[in-house]
C-alpha cells in the first residue's frame, strides 16, 4: 500500500515495455500510477491533480522517441515537469553589502528553526561573513540555551534577553550587531501553529521591526498534507522568501516540497540532511524529483562514483562480468572503490529500488572488512581461481586474515553465486534487466549520466 | 486495568474527571474548530443536504480522506466500502455516508486496548522514543504531570544526551512539574544515565520512571541500536520493564509515520503511540490508515505546549473530531 513509486513505476515499465507507442489508454494507465506516487510521497492530493493534467497533456501532444519504452518516456516527462515546478535554483542568500543582513526562521513546532539557524550561521561563515544568532524563542523551554550551545560550538555571538517580549529582543539584537560590526544577523523564532493568531501577529511585528531581509520557512519533510495548510497561512502573513526542507535524511520522500512550491510559489533554498551543524545542503530540484519518485538520488550516487571511479577500470569491469571473468581480486578493487565513496548504507541507498530493499536489511561494514582480509590473504592466483580454494589453502587463509575456514568458505560460496547472478543480469545491450523488481539498472550509468549531466545544464539555459 | 480506566483513577474524582474530559474534547474541538479548514466544512457541504449518492459523490468523498493523511490505499478501501454498502443499499443518501463512516471507524478504533501496561510493584518504567521534533520531551513533561495529578511519585531520566540543551529542557520541565530527574552532562553515555535513573528510582520509591530519549530518524541503524541499548539496560535492571513503550508521532506527519513506526517497533518494540501537535490543522489521519501496515494503539494525544495539554485516546472523540 506505501510501497515506493520504484514499485509503482516499475509497474508502468512491465506493462508499457514492448507496446512501443503512446496511447491515451496507456499514458492514463501509468498517470494513475503516477498519481498514486505522488500522493503516497505526501504530495497534496489538489497538487498532484493539477500535476497530473499538466503531465498528461504534455505527454499526449509528445512525440513517440524509438530508443526507449513509452514508460521511460513518461518517466522522463514526468521527472522532467517536477523539476521544473519544483525549479530554478536559487540557492542564494542576497547578502546585504556594506550593512547587516537580517534572516528570519519561521515554522511550526519541532521543525527545525534552531538547528537551521546554527547550520546556516556555518554556511555563512564559510564564505567569509560574520555571522550572530539571535534567540527570539523566549517560548520554548531551554530554547535560549540550546542556541547558546550552538553559538559557542561556531564560537559566534548569541543575542539574548531573558523574560523579554520577543519584538523587544530583536530590536536590541539590530543594535547590537551594528555594535560588534557582524554583518549577517540571525534571528531563530519560537515555533508556532499558523492558526495561531495571536503568534502570527507577533511575527508580523517582528518583521515590521527588523525588516529581514529574507524569511524563511522551515519545514520537516516528513509533513503530509497539511503542509499546504501552514505554508500558505505562514506565506500569507509574512510573504516569506524561501523555504528550507528538514529531516531529508531519513526515508522521507518530500512530496511537501513539490506542494510548498505549488502553493507559495517560494523557492526551496536549502535541505537539512542531519542534525549536525554542516549538515545543510543547497537544495536540487532534480535530486529531490527522484527521491519524490522513490527512483533513488541517482545523480549523487553518480556525482560520488565519478569522484572515485575510474571510468577505464569500470569499463574493464563491465567487459570482465559480461564475459563471466570477473575474479576475486577485481572484487578486492571494486570494494575498494566502493569504500572511498562513503558508508555503504548510504550508497546503496541512493540505488534506484534499492531504497526500498534495504528497510529491514543490514549492512555490516565489519562484515566487508573480513571479506577485504581474506582476499587479502591470498594468492593472486587463488584470487583468479578461487573455486580451486580447499582445504589447507583455506586453513592458510583463514589463519592470515583471523578469520575462520567456515568464513572462507562462505565468501567462495557467494562470490560465486554473485558471478550467477551477474551472468543472469547482463542482457546483450549490457544492462541489468529487472529481476525482481529492479528497474534496469544501467552499468555505463557514469557515462550516460555525464551526458545527461550536459543535457541538464543545457536544458537550465535554455529555461 | 490501567489508572485511567475512569471509575479508580487516582485522586480524582469522577465529577472530575467528566469535567475534565468534556472539557478537554471541548478544547479538541476548539482546536480544530478555529482552524477548521475546507475539509471539514467541504464534507459538511457535501453530506448536509440530501444527495443521492453517485460516483461523483464517491470522488469527492475520496479527496476528503485523502487530505486527512489517511493514505491512497486506507481511503480507496473505505470508498469501496461505501461503494459496497451503497450498492447493497445499507446507505441510501449523502446523509447515511455520515454516519456509516463514523461507526465504522469508531468500531475499529475501539478494538485498541489503550489502558496503560503498569508494573505491579513500582516503578511503571516508560520509555519514549521517536523521530527529531516530534514531541517527546514535551509530551513526556505532560505524561508526568498527568502522573503527578493522580498523586504518583514520578522521575524522568534525561537520556537524551546528544541535542543541544536537550538535558536543560527536561530539568525545566521537571521543576514545573515537580518530578524527580536524573540528568549527566550532555555528550554522557544515555545507557547510563537510564541505568542511574533506574536505581534512583527503585531507591526513591518511584512509582513511575520516564525516560526520555535523543530524537533519532529510524533510518539511521547506529541510532536505533542505540536505543535498542538502552532498552535492554531497562530490562536488565526491572523485570518485565519497560511496561510502556511510547512512539511519539507529530500528527502533522504524512506516509512516512508508517516506516517510522515499523522501525521504531523493530528496535524496541513499541506499545502504544503518543499523537502530538493535534491542535494544528493536522487531523492525524495517518494512525487511521496505518493500521494495516502496523496496528499499534493510540494511547495519548497532544493538543498544546502545556503541560496539562493531554488527552487519553478515545475512539468516539477522535472520529467526531476528524468529521466534525
Ligand atoms: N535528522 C535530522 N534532524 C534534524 C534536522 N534538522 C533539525 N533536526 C532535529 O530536529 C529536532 C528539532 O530541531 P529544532 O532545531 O530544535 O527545531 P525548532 O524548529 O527550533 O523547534 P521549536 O523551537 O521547538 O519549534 C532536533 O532534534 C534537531 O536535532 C535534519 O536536517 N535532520
Ligand atoms: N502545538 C503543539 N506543540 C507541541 C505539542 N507537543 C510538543 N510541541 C512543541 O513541539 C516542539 C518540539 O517539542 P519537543 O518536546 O522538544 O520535541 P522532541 O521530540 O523532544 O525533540 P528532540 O528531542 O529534539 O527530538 C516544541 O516547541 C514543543 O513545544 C503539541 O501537542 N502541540
Ligand atoms: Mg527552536
Ligand atoms: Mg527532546
Amino acid at each position: 500500500m506505501f510501497e515506493s513509486i520504484t514499485g509503482s513505476l516499475e509497474t508502468i515499465f512491465n506493462k508499457l515495455r514492448g507496446r512501443g507507442r503512446l496511447t491515451d489508454e496507456n499514458i492514463k494507465d501509468g498517470m494513475r500510477e503516477v498519481r498514486v506516487a505522488l500522493l503516497e510521497a505526501d504530495t497534496n492530493y489538489k497538487v498532484v491533480k493539477d500535476f497530473i493534467q499538466r503531465v498528461t497533456e504534455r505527454a499526449v501532444g509528445e512525440e513517440v522517441v524509438r530508443s526507449v519504452t513509452p514508460g521511460q518516456q513518461i518517466v522522463k516527462i514526468v521527472q522532467d515537469e517536477m523539476e521544473h515546478l519544483m525549479g530554478p535554483v536559487d540557492s542564494k542568500i542576497p547578502f546585504i553589502d556594506g550593512g547587516a543582513t537580517i534572516i528570519m526562521l519561521v515554522g511550526l513546532q519541532g521543525s527545525g528553526k534552531t538547528t537551521t539557524s546554527g547550520k546556516l550561521a556555518n554556511m555563512i561563515m564559510s564564505k567569509g561573513r560574520k555571522p550572530m544568532l539571535v534567540a527570539a524563542d523566549v517560548q520554548r523551554p531551554a530554547a535560549i540555551e540550546q542556541l547558546r550551545i550552538l553559538g559557542k560550538q561556531l564560537n559566534i555571538p548569541v543575542y539574548s534577553e531573558k523574560g523579554l517580549n520577543p519584538v523587544k529582543i530583536c530590536k536590541g539584537a539590530v543594535k547590537f550587531a551594528k555594535a560588534e560590526n557582524r554583518d549577517v544577523v540571525i534571528f531563530d523564532t519560537a515555533g508556532r501553529l499558523h492558526v495561531d493568531e495571536e503568534l502570527m501577529l507577533e511575527l508580523k511585528e517582528i518583521k515590521g521591526k527588523i525588516k529581514p531581509t529574507q524569511i524563511f520557512f522551515v519545514c520537516d519533510a516528513m509533513t503530509g498534507q497539511d503542509a499546504v495548510n501552514s505554508a500558505k497561512e505562514f506565506d500569507t502573513q509574512l510573504d516569506f522568501d524561501g523555504v528550507i526542507l528538514t529531516k531529508l535524511d531519513g526515508d522521507a520522500r518530500g512530496g511537501a516540497a513539490l506542494s510548498i512550491k505549488a502553493v507559495t510559489g517560494k523557492p526551496i533554498k536549502f535541505v537539512g540532511v542531519g542534525e549536525k551543524l554542516d549538515k545543510l545542503e543547497e537544495f536540487h530540484p532534480d535530486r529531490m524529483a527522484s527521491k519524490i519518485l522513490g527512483m533513488g538520488d541517482v545523480v549523487s550516487l553518480v556525482e560520488k562514483a565519478q569522484e572515485v571511479i575510474d571510468v577505464e577500470e569500470a569499463e574493464k569491469l563491465e567487459k570482465k562480468l559480461r564475459n563471466d571473468s570477473l575474479t576475486l581480486d577485481d572484487f578486492l578493487n571494486q570494494l575498494q572503490q566502493v569504500k572511498r565513496m562513503g558508508p555503504l548504507k548510504d550508497i546503496i541507498g541512493m540505488i534506484p529500488g534499492m531504497g526500498k530493499k534495504m528497510e529491514g536489511m543490514d549492512i555490516n561494514e565489519n562484515q566487508l572488512k573480513k571479506v577485504e582480509a581474506i582476499i587479502r590473504s591470498m594468492t593472486l592466483e587463488e584470487r583468479m581461481r578461487p573455486e580451486a580454494i580447499e582445504g589447507s589453502r583455506r586453513h592458510r587463509i583463514a589463519n592470515g586474515s583471523g578469520t575462520k575456514a567456515q568464513d572462507v568458505s562462505q565468501l567462495q560460496k557467494q562470490f560465486k553465486q554473485m558471478k550467477k547472478m551477474f551472468r543472469q543480469f547482463s542482457g546483450k545491450d549490457g544492462k541489468y534487466l529487472p529481476t525482481d523488481g529492479m528497474p534496469a539498472y544501467d552499468m555505463n550509468i557514469h557515462r550516460k549520466l555525464r551526458s545527461k549531466r550536459k543535457k541538464i545544464k543545457k536544458n537550465k539555459k535554455r529555461r | 486495568m490501567g489508572w485511567f480506566s475512569k471509575k479508580n483513577a487516582g485522586v480524582s474524582t469522577q465529577e472530575d474527571i467528566e469535567n475534565k474530559s468534556w472539557l478537554s474534547f471541548q478544547k479538541l474541538k476548539k482546536g480544530l474548530e478555529k482552524t477548521r479548514t475546507k475539509i471539514t466544512s467541504r464534507f459538511k457541504d457535501l453530506l448536509s443536504f440530501r444527495r443521492k449518492i453517485d460516483e461523483d459523490i464517491l470522488e469527492e468523498l475520496e479527496t476528503i480522506l485523502l487530505e486527512s493523511d489517511m493514505g491512497v490505499g486506507p481511503a480507496t478501501k473505505i470508498i469501496q466500502d461505501v461503494r459496497d454498502a451503497w450498492k447493497s443499499k445499507e446507505i441510501e443518501d449523502t446523509s447515511n455516508i455520515y454516519d456509516f463512516l463514523k461507526d465504522k471507524l469508531k468500531q475499529e478504533l475501539k478494538a485498541w486496548d489503550v489502558s496503560l501496561i503498569t508494573a505491579p510493584v513500582p516503578p511503571t518504567v516508560i520509555m519514549v522514543a521517536g523521530v527529531n521534533g516530534s514531541g517527546k520531551t514535551t509530551s513526556i513533561a505532560k505524561l508526568a504531570d498527568f502522573f503527578i495529578k493522580q498523586g504518583k511519585k514520578v522521575m524522568l531520566s534525561a537520556s537524551d544526551t546528544f541535542r543541544a540543551a536537550a538535558v536543560e529542557q527536561l530539568d525545566i520541565w521537571s521543576k514545573r512539574i515537580g518530578a524527580d530527574i536524573v540528568k549527566h552532562q550532555t555528550g554522557a553515555d544515555p545507557a547510563a544515565v537510564t541505568f542511574d535513573a533506574l536505581e534512583a528510582s527503585l531507591s526513591r520509591g518511584i512509582d513511575v520512571l520516564i525516560v526520555d530519549t535523543a530524537g533519532r530518524l529510524h533510518t539511521n541503524d547506529n541510532l536505533m541500536n542505540e536505543l535498542s541499548k538502552i532498552k535492554r539496560v531497562i530490562s536488565k535492571k526491572i523485570e518485565n520493564a519497560p511496561h510502556e513503550v511510547l512512539m511519539v508521532l507529530d500528527a502533522t506527519t504524512g506516509q512516512n509515520a508508517v516506516s517510522q513506526a515499523k522501525l521504531f517497533n523493530r528496535a524496541v518494540n513499541i506499545t502504544g503511540i503518543f499523537l502530538s501537535k493535534l491542535d494544528g490543522t493536522a487531523k492525524g489521519g495517518i494512525i487511521l490508515g496505518m493500521r494495516n501496515e502496523i496496528d499499534i494503539p493510540v494511547k495519548f494525544i497532544g493538543i498544546g505546549e502545556s503541560a496539562e495539554d493531554i488527552q487519553e485516546f478515545d475512539a468516539d472523540n477522535f472520529v467526531d473530531a476528524l468529521f466534525d
